[in-house]
């Protein structure tokens, strides 16, 4: 039969400075390379590639550079060769295209239109490195009324809270979609920065439960690994109703991962799928959402905040206004940008809205019906730097979540075939032999690193608009200007033009 | 311990349950939600009505109601024993992945969806009368017994086992006219097949005082999944 697909991706090999090491063979799971005795050299098999640069990367000569395919389908502006070549696939499959990671698709990245401002003057700025400057963030619900006990004595009783030493958290991602290693990696990472790491949906690896701290607990609508000692562990149980990967739709975990220890974690035997459906079958209003929030909070007894997360979609602002409602603590908003370990195409890159924009409305909402302090708001999907930190928190975030970004300190290249399940950076696999490539003490410094780097970033914006407290910096718009954006597009985030006063 | 839960909080009925090691007996309850959420141990005995979720998370403690259930009974429950001497609303066992429900009379839509199981830990759930629709939807294990004492023509509905990928729905019924997904395979069981499933059986009669050895006569059905990965063919790589 005719393979209608070109490869993607070449492999180009620079045979002066090859040593004939096999390097690269033996470090690639998609079986690009390999050496031909016939000919006394490498051979690469460009159609394999994925381009996920790990033989780059260890090449001992940097011999390796992989280039997009420059064989072209003749130019067509609307049938772009993609089109093509997903229809080819679907025409010889019949099956529903799966793709990971978030939208590749160049939809516009609000935060890029987006400027910070600083102090001239007018009013002094801080400089974080002599003065104390202030990144702690609680979340929670914030009571709006002081209450006195019989005696007149102030009740300090507070609602359950997380307190970050920064305001960002590590998103959930499953033991299962992500190895053993990664996980230990970012619980270690959380509780050295004295922040949080999630489970995901697919239970708690027994291990990890020392880390019970830095803990976030996912229960999403399969229940994968929920049972009372579960979300006695998290130090807050997140309630998962949707990802911004793939809003509306549920989760299918290939048998073929459900292997070992992740099979015991998810308790469901070996091989078997595990089919997380689209809605939670209890969850169908507010109403039934306020009643799941409390039954966690009954078996919890009221220790523990609880996270409603849901993804972006058009009417975000009507659903958070409901959720700020349902008794949860804190509304984690996930953008259509945010990653996966696998989800179909057209969802992915079709659904859904930018966390900006929703952010943007959310706050607004809230703040409108003065319900704004009943939760806090965590931001995903996809916050890619300490600036986009900044401007979510501009926009009324209190923190933000970030998974693809953890992924990247960690070696990740973003090649988006998680769902091959043979990474070869032994992050989104559970092949023993690409697990252990990934050691969790060095991905764990890594993270800290990076995250630290981040901390002094948001510092110094911070000291520039001469705030020390990013208490101050939460909703603060007038720390916010767009370029390029039109006047619908203003009004919904909430911010002027550049230029404005 | 004797409480009249009807003027309280549900977190005080639970702090009261806990307080008393988790053995009490609730008088007068009359749709107070949650109670006996996570609970560990003891034995909780229920006059009257309790609310929604009543037993969720449960982890080993046994619930006997006197009364009928309403939705969520069991939601995510681990370990323990839930008894109903009456009927339940829908949602019953949500998620669940040990212990064992025993509903004397009939039950509503969607009981056993997604329950599951893993290695000697299987839930049970034995329905006296009938179900409604999506009986053991996107059902991943355990099992869940359709008794039809009262000999009802149809003692299941539509959607049975709709998604269904594993474990085991048994139905007692003269035939089995409802109408069931593809992916369901329904046959008739072998008489030595059935004495896997007897204990679960006198378990049932033993709670509910019934000696009743017609509950295990006539025609049994087993349904079960033909595939523990139905959606390998549905995708592609992209």
């Amino acid at each position: 039969m005719i393979d209608y697909n070109v490869a993607p991706f070449e492999v180009v090999r620079d045979y002066d400075k090859c040593v004939n090491c096999r390097v690269c063979e033996r470090q690639c799971s998609n079986e690009v390379h390999h050496y031909e005795e016939g000919f006394g050299k490498m051979i690469s098999d460009s159609a394999k590639c994925v381009d996920c640069q790990r033989c780059v990367c260890l090449c001992p000569t940097k011999a390796l550079k992989i280039v997009p395919n420059q064989n072209a389908f003749r130019p067509n502006a609307n049938w772009q060769q993609k089109y093509l070549t997903e229809i080819y696939k679907q025409a010889e499959s019949g099956g529903v295209l799966l793709s990971s990671m978030g939208n590749p698709e160049p939809f516009p990245v609000y935060f890029d239109k987006i400027l910070i401002n600083a102090s001239q003057v007018t009013n002094p700025s801080i400089d974080p490195l002599r003065e104390p400057m202030e990144t702690r963030v609680f979340l929670g619900a914030k009571p709006q009324t002081i209450e006195r006990d019989a005696s007149g004595k102030i009740v300090t009783k507070l609602p359950p809270r997380l307190k970050l030493s920064m305001p960002v958290m590590f998103s959930a991602m499953s033991y299962g979609s992500i190895s053993y290693n990664a996980h230990a990696a970012l619980a270690r990472a959380a509780e050295k920065l004295g922040i949080y790491y999630n489970t995901g949906e697919g239970g708690l690896h027994k291990d990890f439960y020392k880390y019970s701290a830095n803990t976030i607990v996912q229960v999403a609508s399969g229940r994968f690994g929920v049972h009372k000692d579960y979300l006695e562990d998290g130090a807050a149980i997140e309630i998962k109703i949707g990802q911004g990967a793939k809003p509306g739709i549920g989760g299918h975990l290939p048998g073929a991962k459900i292997v070992g220890d992740v099979s015991k974690t998810r308790m469901i035997p070996e091989g078997s799928d595990a089919v997380s459906p689209a809605p939670h079958h209890d969850i169908y209003s507010i109403e039934d959402l306020r009643q799941l929030v409390y039954s966690i909070k009954e078996a919890t007894e009221y220790k523990k905040p609880v996270i409603v997360k849901i993804a972006a979609v058009h009417n975000v602002a009507a659903i958070a206004s409901g959720i700020a409602r349902s008794g949860a603590d804190i509304i984690a908003i996930d953008g259509f940008r945010g990653g996966t370990g696998a989800a179909p195409t057209r969802i992915r890159d079709n659904v859904g809205i930018p966390i900006e924009l929703a952010l943007g409305s959310v706050d607004q909402r809230l703040r409108e019906e003065n319900i704004r302090d009943n939760v806090s708001l965590v931001v995903a999907g996809s916050i890619r730097s300490s600036a986009d930190v900044v401007k979510a928190i501009c926009l009324g975030a209190d923190a933000v979540y970030i998974g693809s970004a953890s992924l990247v300190a960690m070696g990740c290249h973003l090649c988006r075939t998680c769902n091959y399940g043979k990474c070869n950076w032994g992050i989104a696999t559970q092949r023993p032999d690409l697990v252990k490539r990934l050691n969790p003490d060095i991905a764990a410094e890594r993270l800290i690193n990076m995250l630290t780097a981040w901390n002094h970033e948001i510092q110094e914006m911070m000291g520039g608009m001469g705030i020390n407290s990013i208490e101050a910096l939460r909703g603060n718009r007038l720390m916010l200007r767009g370029v390029g954006l039109n006047e619908r597009e203003l009004a919904v985030l909430g911010i002027k033009h550049a230029g404005e006063v | 311990m004797k409480y009249n839960g009807k003027t309280y909080k549900v977190n005080e009925i639970n702090d009261a349950i806990k307080a008393a090691g988790g053995t009490a007996t609730l008088t007068e309850v009359l749709g107070e939600r949650f109670i006996a959420c996570g609970l560990k141990e003891g034995v909780v005995t229920i006059e009257g009505t309790p609310g929604n979720a009543l037993g969720a998370y449960l982890d080993g403690a046994k619930i006997i109601v006197h009364g009928n259930g309403q939705d969520a009974v069991g939601d995510t429950m681990n370990e323990g024993k839930i008894v109903i001497h009456g009927s339940v609303g829908d949602t019953l066992g949500y998620a669940m992945r040990g212990g064992k429900i025993f509903v004397r009379d009939n039950v509503c839509y969607r009981a056993g969806v997604h329950i599951k199981e893993y290695g000697d830990k299987v839930p049970v759930i034995v329905i006296g009368g009938t179900a409604g629709c999506f009986l053991g939807e996107y059902m991943a294990g355990g099992v869940v017994i359709v008794l039809n004492k009262d000999n009802a023509k149809d003692p299941i509905a539509d959607y049975t086992g709709v998604g269904m990928y594993g474990g085991k729905i048994v139905v007692r019924a003269e035939s089995l006219d409802t109408v069931l997904p593809e992916q369901i395979k329904c046959r008739r069981m072998e008489n030595g097949e059935l004495s896997a499933f007897t204990p679960y059986i006198k378990e049932y009669c033993s709670e509910f005082g019934r000696a009743d050895p017609k509950l295990w006569t006539g025609t049994v059905y087993l349904l079960q999944p033909d595939s523990n990965n139905p959606y390998k063919r549905l995708y592609t790589n992209n």
